[in-house]
């Protein structure tokens, strides 16, 4: 079997004669002692979802803050669209990245986080404007013009004009998700993105995310506990656990017949709970 | 006119050690009484009898507002002829400083008393102390103990204010070297000198009270 | 009974002094309030050298005490060659005393906006100087406004220690007149009650200003 092939087995996504826009090679990622990540790699292609799942403190979040620059890691590289993230080719070898470069690269990023991380200062609108200026250097038309589309599209335009203090958790998740949709990356982290909502609230933003997959050609990594909606928007299931990618395939052959012990005792634990599935 | 080691050396140390004392006998003194005082006046804003905790709050709000100079020599020049007593710069200062900061005390007392948890209160009526009883067993050991590092830097804070008593007349370190700098026509190192004791008596005062933090934190809360 | 005439002595000298103490109030505060910014973020500067220095200086500041700075600049400086004008002294030694106190309110109040919040800036992409001005300084300006509220009643008492290396403030003013006036009591009263009212109202302005800041927002 060929390496092209290989690949194409793990997931429900047509793979064929593409390159990855993402890869991860041999990532570790230490704090202090505690190595959270042990050398991955991971690859994901342009337009692919792929589901993060796994016990809390398996370095879910740890893999998207890396992509997002938020953590340095320890060893590896990570490519984003053919071009190293971390470091730069100076003279055919790799140097660690300023702050420069990192802007550069960023840009394709798109991030949104458990707790939502809306800025309480400003009007959901404002959140929604402030970086198309001041980070695209859109005209402040064009700006209101991407971000009111993209509220509409979340259902919260009627709320434009409100500060995120006055929302529900899932209304601001769901502001969030447009804030990060208006810069339009080409890959999109979702970490955990309903683990903090009341439960009633936790269907309407995955709806939303449904919607956002269903639609656009944005790749995307979802890191989450909820196993219907990783089936059920997933091109491809990685199972996480001590900091190394277990099993991974596409949703309908990982759930129904996993391999490891540790997913099947993983999924097992989530029947139980009655979360998801 | 450059620095003089000798002059610094032999005269300005020795002559700012002798009076080192009083410096730090105006500093406990006043921190005693605003100890003191402060939890009256935090108490009395607590009350519930309306003639008690407004006319408290008043107060404390008037001499939080002022300076303490002016407190200073309020007390200094016209406490003799309002009560008849003409009082020590030593007494005068104690009592200016001490209640000027028995004001910041009662803030610090009203922050701790409100970290008691409602629990504590519900279960001293459930156990049916006296109101007293209340106070000394229940409530304070609980509300002190997490404010005595802020009592500490406000016992800095008192210390370098301690050279306004220069003003009416007590020879603390800073009124000891304007003494020494009208005799000699040298301000320079005796000025210089009581700015270096008060910097070294501060720092190493903030890192004992940064310690102490550290140890009541690691106990628990 | 309250000897009218000599309220009417005292009130014209009162005025003279006020005019200074809020000058001095106001062009200190000010230059305090652009100093505690530099300092704050001095202190938290990516680049060491900086932050240790400005970190010593602000520790000497509030390590040595106003009135000791005071007379320093004031008594010890100009046998060093360098005589300010004592106006400009006091200028000077409150804004250094305050400036240093109002760093610190600014590096813990940027401190304390959560991380969260940085990390959204990053993941939006924007440069360092753009998330401290449209993200965190808003946010960090309305956690230090209370401070700033206090510090500036701070400085308000501190502007009467400049009576003592004799700018003419309110302070100043009411000390001579003792002399040739008398009547303690009623005088000090009077110098009492003038800062008990600027104090008040700077509390009220800072009230003000809290609630302002917090339109909008829950
Ligand atoms: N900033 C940090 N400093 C120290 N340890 C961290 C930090 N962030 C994460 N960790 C540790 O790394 C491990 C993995 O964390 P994380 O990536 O958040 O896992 P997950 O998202 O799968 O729950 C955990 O043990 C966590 O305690
Ligand atoms: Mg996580």
């Amino acid at each position: 079997m060929t390496e092209a092939t290989e690949a194409q087995d793990l997931t429900a996504f047509d793979i064929d004669g593409k390159e990855p826009i993402i890869k991860y090679r041999n990532v570790s990622k230490s704090f202090g002692d505690n190595e959270v990540l042990k050398g991955i790699d991971f690859d994901l292609y342009p337009g692919e979802r792929v589901a993060i799942i796994g016990p809390s403190g398996s370095g879910k979040t740890t893999l998207a803050r890396l992509l997002m620059t938020l953590e340095t890691p320890s060893e590896g590289t990570i490519e984003v669209d053919g071009r190293h993230l971390w470091h730069k080719e100076v003279n055919g070898k790799l140097v660690p990245a300023d702050e420069k470069h990192l802007h550069k690269i960023r840009g394709d990023i798109g991030m949104v986080f458990q707790h939502f991380n809306l800025f309480p200062h400003m009007s959901i609108l404002r959140n929604c404007i402030e970086a198309p200026i001041k980070v695209l250097g859109l005209s402040k038309k064009e700006a209101v013009e991407r971000a009111k589309k993209m509220l509409d599209k979340v259902g919260m335009l009627e709320k434009a004009d409100d500060y995120p203090a006055s929302l529900s958790g899932g209304q601001q998740q769901r502001v969030a998700i447009a804030r990060a949709l208006v810069m339009r990356p080409k890959v999109m982290l979702f970490d955990e993105p309903t683990s903090a909502l009341d439960p009633e609230t936790v269907g309407e933003v995955l709806n939303v995310i449904k919607d956002i997959a269903k639609q656009g050609d944005m790749s995307m990594m979802l890191i989450t506990h909820e196993m219907s909606f990783a089936r059920d928007v997933a091109d491809r299931v990685c199972f996480f656990d001590e900091g190394r990618i277990q099993e991974q395939g596409p949703p309908s052959k990982l759930f129904a017949h996993p391999e490891t012990e540790r997913l099947r005792d993983f999924l097992k634990s989530f029947h139980m709970n009655g979360n998801g599935e | 006119m450059a620095w003089d080691w000798n002059f610094t050396l032999n005269e300005v140390v020795p002559e700012l050690l002798n009076v080192i004392h009083v410096t730090i006998m105006a500093t406990l003194g006043a921190f005693a009484l605003a100890v003191v005082l402060g939890l009256v006046l935090a108490l009395g804003c607590r009350s519930n009898k309306k003639w008690i905790s407004w006319p408290t709050r008043g107060v404390v709000e008037f001499i939080r507002l002022t300076p303490p100079l002016v407190q200073l020599f309020f007390i200094f020049f016209v406490f003799p002829h309002l009560f008849g007593l003409t009082l020590k710069p030593m007494v005068a200062g104690i009592l200016g400083l001490g209640i000027h900061y028995s004001t910041y005390l009662s803030e610090v007392y009203r922050a701790g008393i409100e970290s008691v948890p409602k629990g504590q209160w519900e279960a001293a009526i459930a156990l049916n102390f006296s109101p007293l009883q209340k106070w000394k067993s229940v409530i304070l050991p609980q509300a002190i103990r997490p404010i005595i590092p802020v009592m500490g830097n406000y016992l800095i804070v008192l210390f370098k204010e301690t050279p306004l008593l220069a003003a009416i007349g007590l020879m603390e370190l800073l009124g000891q070297a304007k003494s020494i700098g009208s005799v000699t026509f040298r301000y320079l190192e005796p000025i210089t000198m009581v700015g270096i004791i008060f910097l070294i008596l501060s720092y190493t005062a903030s890192l004992l009270v940064k310690r102490l933090e550290w140890k009541l934190d690691l106990n628990g809360k | 009974m309250i000897p009218i005439d000599v309220v009417s002595q005292v009130l014209p000298l009162l005025q003279e002094g006020f005019i200074v103490t809020i000058q001095l109030v106001i062009i200190a505060g000010i230059l305090s309030f652009v100093m505690s910014f530099v300092g704050g973020l001095a202190r938290l500067s990516r680049f060491a050298p900086l932050r240790w220095v400005s970190g010593f200086l602000i520790e000497f500041f509030r390590g040595t005490s106003l009135l000791v700075q005071l007379f320093w600049f004031y008594y010890a400086l100009p046998l060093l060659g360098v005589t300010l004008p004592t106006g400009l002294v006091g200028i000077v030694a409150l804004t250094l005393n305050y400036g240093s106190y109002g760093s610190e309110i600014v590096r813990s109040s940027i401190l304390a906006v959560p991380k969260g919040q940085a990390e959204a800036g990053i993941a939006l992409n924007m440069t360092r100087f753009q998330r401290m001005k449209s993200i965190i300084l808003p946010q960090a300006f309305r956690i230090m406004l209370p401070s700033f509220g206090n510090l500036m009643i701070e400085l308000l008492k501190g502007t009467a220690l400049v009576s003592l290396i004799t700018i003419q403030d309110m302070t100043f003013y009411i000390t001579q007149a003792r002399n040739t006036i008398g009547h303690d009591t009623l005088l000090f009263s009077m110098l009492l009650v003038a800062y008990f009212i600027i104090g008040y109202v700077i509390t009220l302005v800072f009230r003000w200003l809290e609630r302002k800041f917090s339109a909008g927002r829950v």
